[in-house]
């Protein structure tokens, strides 16, 4: 891959910045590289007393880390932004639309654009979602659709996380960062504000409350507890919406009521944002060596008694063999051509596909279909030869667990190192509320960025970064 | 309000108090080695018994030397009341209770624990014992200044403060039950003055030299150090006055709540017999067992407030 091919976020064609970065650019020119260092030392020292750390999975020493931030923004245009916003949004209703169809009369299936086998055979669909409808209509509360930029124009949808998705919480206390250390920034730029999310959170979730719910919904976030790698996230919001943070323990159903332990007895939950997996969810119902969940949970939500966001059986819209159809699922519920573009994937449950990956197995990167976080992927540039003969094993012996794509040339932003500004790969992960009556997303998201020169990784578990993500008011 | 988030604050405070506490005693106990007054083996056993951690230290160790008994009140893993471990309790019951703090509250309680972790991740040589033990005094009372200038006055107040004067109560009970046996020979022969040192070893161990003296004047005997610590409604460390602070936290619960609950008859009692007492009366039942009564009705009272509060399922 060479670099002229590679769509730089700040310089653009021969070397001129592009505008949305001329005010930070002039900026930075005034400022001295000794200063800019010292700023970076104060934002880690600010997250680390603040305590915005998480845990890495499978390190017995490293219990909690930071995730680095740089200090360079990123800066997306607003012409840009509502471009990308209208794409989300008809994704995001198109995946609510899909999500009904398949647990009721799956019209999709029945107009033969998807083959049954995709839905029936996916371990993430939860038949006991069949012939239900969750309050309010609402399947995915909370969206957090994964982006990816290769050009001018071009932004490509890498995964829709429809499950629990994270990282809100970084992308607000980076602002927050930011706004402490570098006042005079957004001064001089007119960026919008990202601090309403967990306002609008608490908002969107109450307004999908269960008709059981009286007066005030009472909301709560459920966590599995604080080894989990994202205890930091749950707790933020949490307080950050003024509800209360609870774990299986502290819950049981009570009168055809899910109900929590407060000082003065049971009290019920109206709406229950979990961070925990479907099959943690209830143990009566779900997995029955849980301790993270609620026995009993399934049989209230299902007789209209309490509100799960997201709801359980999402995870079938975020899978990464679904993925592949997404063009003819925007199209088939909205009746538009879908705004923003799906990367090309080859299934490799069928054969011919199969057979197009192995023999171009170092051009691609092959994905596990239930896989997250960076974990079990292979990207084939970058791949040793031995990587690739373990790859082509486990591609032949489970094929239906695999799907590959061709590698995108991301797009970089500079991030602060010691020798000056350099480009980096970055993603960027928008955070999108549903409710009955409106789709919110918040302008900007989390933008994740590759530290390491030349990788195309950006995943926290995996050495990548963050960075605060304007979007600028034109 | 979650029980388990009473709970959490609870506990947060109790381990809070205890560090403190223990550091305390580390600081009296290297006061006594440095005046090279009284027997240093002895004072530093009886130092280990007021910080509840003589049974742990002797299971670990073969003798009692001043630098073992440091490092294991000081930063032992194995010993749960060290400072370093209280810490680390403290600031694991503040990361489940995160949303009941105030940002004030958990920064200060986080960033004592950076300080503690760094500064205690190796043995501490005795020339920085005093700095030491400097930091963990600020530290912790950064985090009671957050606590008192930035939360509110609500049920969550009162679990923080329900933790802090149970723990503390224990506290000095202890430190007299430990040092009874000095204080006895001479309350008998009303009036007589003890040795220097042991007077200076109970009131150092709870921070009362000057109060002491402000109430009492120089002249120091048994029976005044007694009265002080266990009925003087002034002395913030007093089990009259911890007492008391407990009973109105939980009077807040009960008007808050509308309900009454057995712990309010425990407290109730508890402190009725301390204002009704007078020291003589005291003396007269025999301090040890008056002490060893008073823990015992501490540990009841700590125990129906997790019931009533529905603090565990």
């Amino acid at each position: 891959m060479s670099d002229d091919r590679i769509y730089d976020e700040m310089l653009g064609e021969g070397g001129g910045i592009r505008p949305a970065y001329s005010t930070f650019h002039d900026w930075f020119d005034g400022e001295t590289p000794a200063r800019l260092r010292a700023k970076q030392r104060e934002a880690e020292e600010v997250f680390r007393l603040t305590g915005i750390t998480f845990n890495v999975y499978g390190r017995a020493e490293a219990e909690e880390r930071l995730i680095p931030f740089d200090i360079i923004p990123r800066i997306i245009s607003g012409r840009e932004w509502q471009r990308l916003s209208r794409g989300i949004e008809q994704r995001v209703r198109a995946i609510n639309a899909f999500l009904h169809d398949i647990y009721h009369r799956q019209e999709i299936v029945r107009a033969g654009r998807i083959p049954l086998e995709m839905i029936s055979r996916n371990e993430a669909f939860e038949p006991k979602m069949i012939g239900l409808t969750p309050p309010g209509g609402v399947y995915t509360h909370i969206v957090g659709v994964d982006l990816v930029r290769t050009g001018e124009d071009q932004f490509y949808v890498l995964e829709d996380n429809a499950r629990t998705p994270s990282g809100v919480s970084y992308m607000l206390e980076n602002r927050e960062t930011m706004l402490q250390m570098f006042p005079e920034l957004f001064s001089k730029n007119r960026v919008q504000s990202v601090q309403n999310y967990p306002r609008d959170l608490r908002r969107s979730l109450a307004a999908c409350a269960p008709q059981v719910a009286n007066g005030t919904p009472t909301v709560a976030v459920l966590t599995p507890g604080i080894y989990n790698s994202a205890y930091f996230e749950h707790a933020f919001l949490a307080d950050q919406m003024g509800v209360e943070l609870v774990e299986g323990h502290d819950l049981r159903v009570v009168d055809g009521r899910v109900a929590m332990r407060t000082t003065q007895g049971y009290q019920p939950i109206d709406v229950l944002y979990r961070r925990v997996d479907d099959d943690f969810l209830d143990p009566l119902n779900f997995n029955p060596e849980s301790t993270l969940g609620v026995p009993g949970i399934m049989d209230v939500y299902r007789a209209g008694g309490i509100t799960i966001a997201n709801a359980p059986g999402t995870g079938i819209a975020d899978d990464k063999a679904i993925y592949s159809y997404m063009p003819e699922i925007v199209e088939f519920y909205t009746g538009e051509k879908a705004i923003l573009e799906n990367v090309p994937t080859w299934r490799c449950s069928e054969p011919e596909a199969l057979a197009y990956v192995l023999d171009n197995l170092a051009d691609l990167v092959v994905k596990e279909v239930h896989g997250s976080g960076g974990y079990g992927m292979l990207i084939g540039p970058t791949a040793t030869k031995k990587d690739l003969a373990a790859f082509r094993k486990k591609l032949k012996a489970r094929p239906g667990n695999y799907i590959a794509q061709p590698t995108l040339s991301l797009s970089t932003v500079p991030i602060f190192t010691k020798a000056g500004l350099a480009p980096r790969h970055v993603d960027l992960r928008p955070f999108v509320l549903v409710s009955p009556d409106r789709v919110e997303i918040t302008p900007g998201g989390l933008t994740r960025v590759a530290l390491k020169k030349g990788s195309l990784v950006v995943n926290s578990s995996q050495g990548g970064g963050t960075k605060d993500t304007w979007v600028l008011e034109d | 309000m979650l029980g388990k988030t009473a709970n959490g604050l609870y506990w947060m405070y109790r381990y809070l108090e205890r560090a403190e506490n223990t550091s305390r005693f580390v600081d009296t106990g290297q006061r006594i080695a440095l005046t090279r007054l009284g027997s240093s083996e002895k004072e530093w056993g009886s130092i280990l018994q007021a910080a509840g951690a003589y049974d742990g230290y002797m299971a670990n160790h073969d003798e009692i030397t001043k630098d073992a008994v440091i490092d294991w009140l000081l930063r032992s893993k194995d010993n749960p009341s060290s400072v370093l471990s209280c810490i680390e309790a403290a600031r694991q019951n503040a990361r489940t209770v995160r949303t009941a703090l105030t940002h004030e509250v958990w920064e200060a309680v986080n960033g004592c624990y950076m300080r503690t972790k760094s500064t205690l991740s190796h043995k501490v040589n005795e020339r920085d014992l005093p700095a030491v033990l400097g930091v963990m005094r600020q530290r912790t009372a950064l985090v009671r200044g957050a606590t008192h200038g930035t939360m509110l006055r609500n049920d969550m107040f009162d679990f923080a403060r329900i933790g802090t004067f149970l723990e503390r109560a224990d506290n000095t009970a202890r430190i007299l039950d430990v040092k009874y046996y000095v204080l006895l020979p001479t309350v008998m022969s009303v009036g007589s003055n003890i040795d220097n040192v042991q007077w200076e070893v109970i009131l150092r161990a709870v921070s009362a030299r000057g109060g002491f003296r402000m109430a009492y004047g120089n002249n120091t005997n048994a029976q005044d150090i007694a009265r002080f610590l266990i009925l003087d409604r002034r002395m913030p460390r007093s089990l009259s006055y911890c007492v008391s602070k407990i009973q109105d936290n939980l009077g807040y619960l009960a008007t808050d709540y509308g309900t009454s609950l057995p712990s309010h008859d425990l407290v109730g009692t508890l402190r009725s017999q301390l204002s009704d007492h007078e020291i003589d009366d005291i003396l007269n039942i025999g301090l040890h067992e008056y002490i060893q009564d008073v823990l015992k009705k501490l540990g009841v009272l700590g125990r129906q407030i997790e019931i009533d509060y529905r603090f565990y399922e």
